[in-house]
């Protein structure tokens, strides 16, 4: 099976193809710029780039994984934007997975770790997950403070690894291979929507009393 | 043989997805036009919310083409070429159409058009009433932008003669609605409460008309300041306030120097056809006093009906068309989207 995955949840634009035969997962190319301002530009070129370093077109590409955040909400949206429209243009289905979740899918804690992405505005988005990499806990966003687990992967973790008092490891953004192996149980079913994790609310007020232009 | 152009309009509150024919002889006629709005979702804030906007762009984007296709009866694969809104517009709401566009483009392995959402409202005018003479004027009046525009060559060759200074004109029906205690958006429920009114009860100013004043731009905040004055004035005297008559000569305020500077610019420039689109556009008394005044001058007038006039992807679909038509390079996929895009940068 050939998978296309998709993230745009953290600075780094992310895009590769993979072959999924039973639990294996090879990467056949992948590609990744750090722009956290470049995402609505690279994202498509960096599919097309993929598929070419591949040697594959994207007509037999058999689906699509999308990482759907946590992540700061402008750069989210043009990946998950990019994955539903190739998905609908391709006719096949997108798959969405907890970007944590690809994240903590290739970390190697050996014991119960975090997975901590910079949410900005000195905010992370963590999840807990357990020794076998299973999500304990989360995804949630606050201030960064200790967590309760001493491990950590991602760029929240390197960012603020004194606030939240932990030792970091590897990986800092969700990789193709960890994106198709955290997306890799949901195969079996019908895909979940492709629903964004912004687990903030919109900044917006309601207006108060009109403000008078005669004193 | 005909092409098949779709649009997708994502800039402001409306997700659109329009579907055109583009034939042989140049001419373009419409198949789809889907679109999905978010506007009840900013009623309560008074204005569009951003990130609200964005949100729900990305939810009915593709929704919003499966219902084209559907409505045209047509497969994704029978698409030639897409055309995407760049700019001007929202950074974020703009992201979601240009990104999706992006990937239908290399989905389906068609050319990619980024166009000018501007242009856009006037191409739109071609699905009703046909090729565009050249040159002719356009008028766009709406709650982002009020601007008078020469077009040479609706796929090339467009220049602003004018602009508003301020506030665009929909953005001043917003704010007297407010003043008036009327709802978001304030276009309907203003032209409805001055159908009831008295367009001469008050003078209120027409903003940069003095000799002074470049020629053919715009201001509605003084307008605008003086109707929240004269109501709060009312108001202090303990009177009950005249809404329709405010309505009424407010609204008179507005296409009066909007007519009046569209049609010297023809008279002037001696272009014999005047296009007025986007919201306001479906405005009453503007189309009225724009039809008397344009046939007292001898200038044909174009409006699009009302449903092709507001934000739709019809109209990107069609300027699409005939930027396509036109022999025009296609965009890149790496195109950005951007939220200033000039007037006169057709396509990117
Ligand atoms: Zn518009």
């Amino acid at each position: 099976m050939l998978v296309l995955a998709i993230d745009t949840s953290t600075p780094a634009v992310t895009a590769g193809l993979a072959t999924l035969a039973g639990a294996d997962v090879s990467v056949l190319a992948e590609r990744v710029t750090i722009n956290p301002r470049a995402h609505g530009e690279l994202i498509t070129p960096h599919v097309l780039d993929a598929a070419r370093e591949a040697g594959v077109t994207l007509r037999e590409v058999d689906a699509i994984v999308c990482g759907v955040g946590p992540g700061p909400f402008t750069g989210l949206r043009a990946g998950m934007a990019t994955a539903a429209a190739l998905a609908h243009g391709l006719g096949i289905d997108a798959y969405p997975v907890c970007s944590l979740d690809a994240i903590a899918a290739t970390a190697q804690a050996g014991e119960p770790f975090l997975a901590v992405t910079d949410a900005r505005r000195r905010e992370v988005y963590w999840a807990a997950y357990d020794a076998d990499g299973h999500r304990a806990d989360g995804p949630h966003v606050q201030a960064p403070e200790p967590l309760g687990l001493p491990v950590a992967a991602g760029d929240g973790a390197l960012l603020y690894a004194d606030k939240l008092a932990v030792r970091t490891i590897e990986p800092r953004y969700p990789t193709v291979a960890g994106l198709v192996t955290a997306a890799r149980p949901s195969f079996d079913a019908e895909p979940a929507p492709l629903t964004p994790l912004y687990l903030r609310r919109p900044d917006a007020t309601e207006p108060g009393a009109r403000k008078r232009v005669t004193a | 043989m005909s092409r098949i152009i779709m649009g997708i309009e994502s800039s402001c509150d409306e997700t659109g997805v329009g579907l055109v024919r583009l034939h042989d002889d140049g001419t373009v006629d419409l198949l789809a036009d889907e679109v999905a709005s978010s506007v009840d979702q900013h009623a309560r804030f008074g204005g569009v919310v951003p990130e609200v906007a964005s949100r729900a762009h990305l939810e009915a984007m593709v929704p919003t083409a499966n219902r084209a296709f559907e409505k045209a009866d047509l497969k994704l694969s029978d698409v030639d070429a897409i055309a995407v809104t760049a700019g001007p517009g929202l950074a974020g709401a703009l992201l979601v159409g240009v990104s999706a566009a992006k990937a239908y483009a290399a989905a389906l392995g068609v050319p990619l058009y980024g166009v000018n959402h501007l242009a856009g409202h006037i191409a739109v005018d071609t699905l009703q009433h046909g090729p565009l003479p050249k040159p002719c004027l356009a008028l766009l009046v709406s709650g982002g932008h009020t601007q008078l525009l020469r077009v040479d060559d609706i796929a090339t060759t467009i220049t602003e003669l004018g602009s508003t200074v301020d506030d665009a004109a929909g953005e001043a029906y917003d704010k007297v609605a407010r003043v008036l205690g009327l709802p978001y958006p304030g276009g309907p429920p203003i032209d409805k409460a001055a159908k009831q009114g008295d367009p001469r009860a008050i003078a209120f100013p027409r903003g940069m008309t003095g000799p002074r004043d470049a020629k053919f731009d715009f201001s509605f905040s003084g307008l605008k300041t003086a109707v929240a004055r004269w109501v709060e004035g009312a108001e202090r005297r303990g009177e009950d306030i005249p809404v329709n008559d405010v309505a009424a000569s407010f609204q008179e305020a507005v296409a009066d120097v909007l007519t009046a500077k569209a049609v010297r610019a023809a008279k002037e420039s001696g272009i014999g056809t005047l296009v007025i689109s986007g919201g306001v556009a479906a405005n009453s008394r503007l189309s009225e006093l724009a039809r008397e005044r344009c046939e007292a001058a001898g200038i044909e007038l174009r409006v699009p009906r009302p449903r092709l006039c507001t934000d739709n992807g019809a109209m990107i679909a069609a300027l699409g068309a005939h930027v396509v038509a036109a022999g025009v390079r296609e965009s890149t996929l790496d195109i950005s989207a951007n939220p200033a895009l000039p007037v006169h940068v057709v396509s990117v």
